[in-house]
C-alpha cells in the first residue's frame, strides 16, 4: 500500500479518476456505441487530448536530455500552413496519395525545424531555453508569412480524417497517439535508447566521455519532438478543416511541459516516464472538459490548471516531502516503541 | 608538495606595450555595444530611406509607444540577472487592468485602486519567490502557476474590455508634456524611464544590486559568502510583480480600458528584449541600459515596419526571432573568450 502511495503517478492517476467519476454523473453518454463507433464523453477526451499527447511525448523526450523546447507551438502552426497551403492547390482535394504525401512532407519540415533547434543547442551550444525561445517567436511570423495572414480553408475527406475519422471503432486520432506512444516506448524500453537518453541528460559531460554521441543524441531528439509536433498541429488543423497560425498551438509548449511534470519527469533531465506523461495529458484535457461539465465557466480553467501545477509541484517538491513525511516518519517510529 | 604561485594576477586584458595600446572593450560591454550600434544603424538608415523618419518626435514617440514593455524588461532584468525567469508579468498585467477597471467602475477612489494593484502585483511575485525559495520549485514551472492563476482570475473576474471612465485616469490619459517645439510625450513615457534610471541607480550602487549580481554569477557561491541568496531571490520576484503591475496601470492609462486578454505573450517580448540588451540568460551579467536599448531596437523594427507600409506585420515576430538569433551566438561567443 504505501509502495503505491510513494509512487509518483498515484496523486496524478487518482485525480484522474476522480475526475473521470465526476465525468460519468455529469455527462448524458459517457461512453456508448452508436454507427459502430464509441461515443461519450470519455472518448472525447482521449480523441482531443491526442496533440498534447504527441507534443507531451516529445517534450519528455527533450526534458530527459536536460533540455526544453517552447518552439512547438509555432511547429504546429507552420505543419499545418504548410499542409493546407498544399491541400488547397490539389485538383481534387480528396484522393489520398497526395494528401498521404503532403502530410509527408509537412512531417519532414517539422523535423527540418526540430534540426535547427538541436543544432543551436548541441553544436552552438546555446541553453535550450533561449535556442527554442527564437523559433518560437519567429515561427509564428513564418506560418503567417506562409498563409499570407490568412486562414486557409481545405475541404479534404481523407485529411480530416486523421482527426475525426474512425477507424475499428475507435477514433483515428487517438490511434495516433496510441501509436505514437506505443513506438516510443519500444524504443526507450526495449533497446538501449532511453538508457542513453538518460545518461545525457544526467550529465553531458560524462557520457561523451563514456563514447555516448550526446551531441548526435540531442540532436535527433529535438528532430523527433519537431516531428511529433508536426504531427499534432495536423491533427489540431484537421479538426478544424483550416490552418490557423496565430491560434494554433497557441500556449501547448506549457501545457505539454506541465504534462511532463505531472509525469514525474523532473525539468533537469535524467529519469523520464512516457506513461506519466500521457497519463498527464490525459488529465490536463480531462480537467478542462470536467471545468465545463459541472457548469463552471471555461474562462475558470486556466485557475483550476494553475491550483494543480501548484499542488503538484509543492507533492513531488522533495523539501516539502522532506518536511511532511520526515515529521511523520519519526513519529511513527516513536510510536511504535512501547515503554 | 604545494608550489604557490607567487605571481600576482594581472589584467591579461591590457597589452603591456602602452605605445601599441588599441582600445579594446571589456568584454562584458560588447553585447551592449553591439545592441547600440545595430539601434544607429537602424534609425540612421530609416531616416535615409523615409521621409519624415528623422523627425525628433519619432524617437520619442518610441517611448511612449513602447512604455509597457520597458516597464516589465526592467522587472524581468532582474530576475534574469539571478539566473530565473519569470513567465507571469503577461498574466499580471491583465489582471492590473481587469482588476483597475472593475474597481473604479465600482466607484472606488483612485488613490486607492492604484496602490491597491501595485501591491497586489508585489505579492503575486513575492509568491512566486516564496515558492521558487522554499519548496525549490523551478522558476519556470513556479511563474507557469503564476501565468495561469493571474490569466485565469483576470478571465473570471470579467471577459470583456471594461472602459475606464475615471476622471484621474482620463486626466493622466490625456496630459502631454511638451518637450520641445513639436515634440509632445505622454506621463507613461516619463514614469518608464524613471523605473529604467532607479534600476539602474540600484542595480549599480547598492548592496542589494550587488546580491542580485552575486547570486546570478553563483548562487552557491554567494551562499557561503553570507549573502541573503532566499531574500535575494524573493525580492526580484517581487520586484517584478510590481513592475508587471505597473506596467498594467500605464496599459490601463494608455487605453483607458482593462481587457483580461491584455498583454498575451508580452512576456516573450521581454524576455527578448532582454537578450537582445546583452542580458546574460544564464544569469550574472547585463545592464538595465541593454535592457532599454533591446525595447528600443524592438520598437524601432516595428516603427520601420509601419513606415515601409506594404509589409506584413508577421516580419516584426521573423526580424525579432533573427536578432535573438544573433545576439544569443554574439553572446555565446563572448562568454566562450572570456572563460
Amino acid at each position: 500500500m504505501t509502495s503505491i502511495l510513494k509512487n509518483r503517478l498515484f496523486w496524478p492517476a487518482a485525480i484522474l479518476v476522480v475526475l473521470l467519476v465526476i465525468n460519468m454523473f455529469t455527462s448524458r453518454q459517457f461512453v456508448t456505441v452508436q454507427d459502430g463507433h464509441l461515443f461519450g464523453t470519455l472518448i472525447d477526451i482521449l480523441r482531443n487530448s491526442a496533440p498534447l499527447i504527441l507534443v507531451g511525448l516529445g517534450m519528455t523526450l527533450v526534458i530527459s536530455t536536460g533540455g526544453i523546447d517552447l518552439s512547438v507551438g509555432s511547429v504546429m502552426a507552420i505543419s499545418a500552413a504548410v499542409a493546407c497551403l498544399l491541400i488547397q492547390d490539389l485538383d481534387d482535394q480528396n484522393s489520398v496519395g497526395p494528401v498521404l504525401l503532403i502530410i509527408g512532407i509537412a512531417i519532414v519540415v517539422s523535423m527540418l525545424m526540430g534540426l535547427w533547434n538541436g543544432a543551436l543547442v548541441a553544436i552552438i551550444g546555446i541553453q535550450p531555453i533561449i535556442a527554442t525561445l527564437i523559433l518560437m517567436v519567429a515561427g509564428r511570423g513564418i506560418a503567417q508569412l506562409i498563409t499570407d495572414g490568412q486562414i486557409i480553408n481545405v475541404q479534404s475527406g481523407p485529411y480530416a480524417t486523421i482527426a475525426s475519422g474512425f477507424f475499428a471503432a475507435l477514433p483515428v486520432a487517438l490511434l495516433i497517439a496510441v501509436a505514437a506512444t506505443v513506438l516510443i516506448l519500444l524504443l526507450t524500453r526495449r533497446t538501449a535508447l532511453g538508457l542513453l537518453l538518460e545518461s545525457v541528460g544526467g550529465s553531458p559531460t560524462a557520457s561523451r566521455l563514456a563514447g555516448i554521441g550526446a551531441r548526435r543524441i540531442t540532436i535527433m531528439v529535438y528532430v523527433v519532438a519537431g516531428g511529433l509536433a508536426g504531427l499534432a498541429g495536423l491533427i489540431y488543423s484537421a479538426n478544424i478543416k483550416s490552418a490557423d497560425s496565430i491560434s494554433a498551438g497557441n500556449l501547448i509548449e506549457l501545457d505539454a511541459i506541465l504534462a511532463v511534470v505531472i509525469g514525474g519527469t523532473a525539468l533537469v533531465g535524467g529519469r523520464f516516464s512516457i506513461a506519466g506523461t500521457v497519463l498527464g495529458a490525459v488529465l490536463i484535457q480531462t480537467l478542462a472538459v470536467t471545468v465545463v461539465a459541472v457548469g463552471i465557466p471555461s474562462e475558470a480553467n486556466l485557475l483550476f490548471k494553475a491550483v494543480v501545477v501548484v499542488a503538484l509541484c509543492l507533492f513531488q517538491s522533495p523539501t516539502l516531502r522532506e518536511k511532511v513525511f520526515g515529521r511523520l516518519t519519526p513519529r511513527t517510529a516513536r510510536a511504535e516503541v512501547p515503554a | 608538495m604545494t608550489t604557490v604561485d607567487m605571481t600576482p594576477v594581472t589584467d591579461k586584458g591590457t597589452p603591456t606595450n602602452p605605445r601599441r595600446r588599441v582600445y579594446r572593450p571589456n568584454a562584458k560591454y560588447i553585447p551592449i555595444i553591439a545592441t547600440l550600434s545595430l539601434l544607429a544603424i537602424m534609425y540612421s538608415s530609416g531616416v535615409a530611406n523615409y521621409e519624415n523618419f528623422g523627425d525628433p518626435s519619432v524617437f520619442v514617440n518610441l517611448f511612449r509607444d513602447n512604455a509597457v514593455l520597458l516597464v516589465v524588461a526592467v522587472g524581468m532584468t532582474f530576475v534574469i540577472l539571478t539566473g530565473g525567469i519569470d513567465l507571469s508579468v503577461g498574466a499580471v498585467i491583465s489582471l492590473t487592468t481587469v482588476l483597475t477597471a472593475t474597481l473604479l467602475k465600482g466607484g472606488w477612489p483612485p488613490l486607492v485602486v492604484l496602490p491597491a494593484v501595485l501591491i497586489l502585483g508585489a505579492l503575486i511575485g513575492a509568491g512566486q519567490g516564496a515558492v521558487i525559495h522554499f519548496f525549490k520549485v523551478e522558476p519556470f514551472i513556479a511563474t507557469l502557476a503564476g501565468l495561469f492563476l493571474a490569466r485565469g482570475t483576470a478571465l473570471t473576474i470579467n471577459q470583456q474590455s471594461i472602459p475606464i471612465r475615471d476622471d484621474m485616469w482620463k486626466a493622466i490619459s490625456e496630459y502631454r508634456i511638451v518637450l520641445a517645439e513639436g515634440v509632445v510625450t505622454k506621463p507613461i513615457a516619463i514614469v518608464a524611464m524613471l523605473a529604467v534610471l532607479i534600476a539602474a541607480v540600484t542595480l549599480a550602487w547598492t548592496r542589494f544590486g550587488r546580491n542580485v549580481y552575486a547570486i546570478g554569477g553563483n548562487a552557491d557561491s554567494a551562499l557561503l559568502m553570507g549573502l541573503p541568496v532566499g531574500r535575494t531571490k524573493i525580492a526580484v520576484y517581487t520586484l517584478s510583480g510590481f513592475c508587471a503591475a505597473l506596467g498594467g496601470v500605464l496599459f490601463s492609462i494608455n487605453s483607458t480600458s482593462g481587457w483580461a486578454l491584455q498583454g498575451n505573450g508580452l512576456e516573450l517580448d521581454a524576455i527578448a528584449a532582454c537578450v537582445i540588451g546583452g542580458v546574460l540568460l544564464t544569469g550574472g551579467s547585463g545592464y538595465v541600459w541593454g535592457t532599454l536599448l533591446g525595447v528600443l531596437v524592438t520598437g524601432l523594427i516595428q516603427t520601420i515596419i509601419n513606415f515601409q507600409g506594404d509589409l506584413n506585420s508577421a516580419w516584426t515576430r521573423i526580424i525579432v526571432g533573427v536578432l535573438l538569433f544573433a545576439f544569443i551566438v554574439l553572446q555565446r561567443l563572448v562568454t566562450r573568450k572570456a572563460r
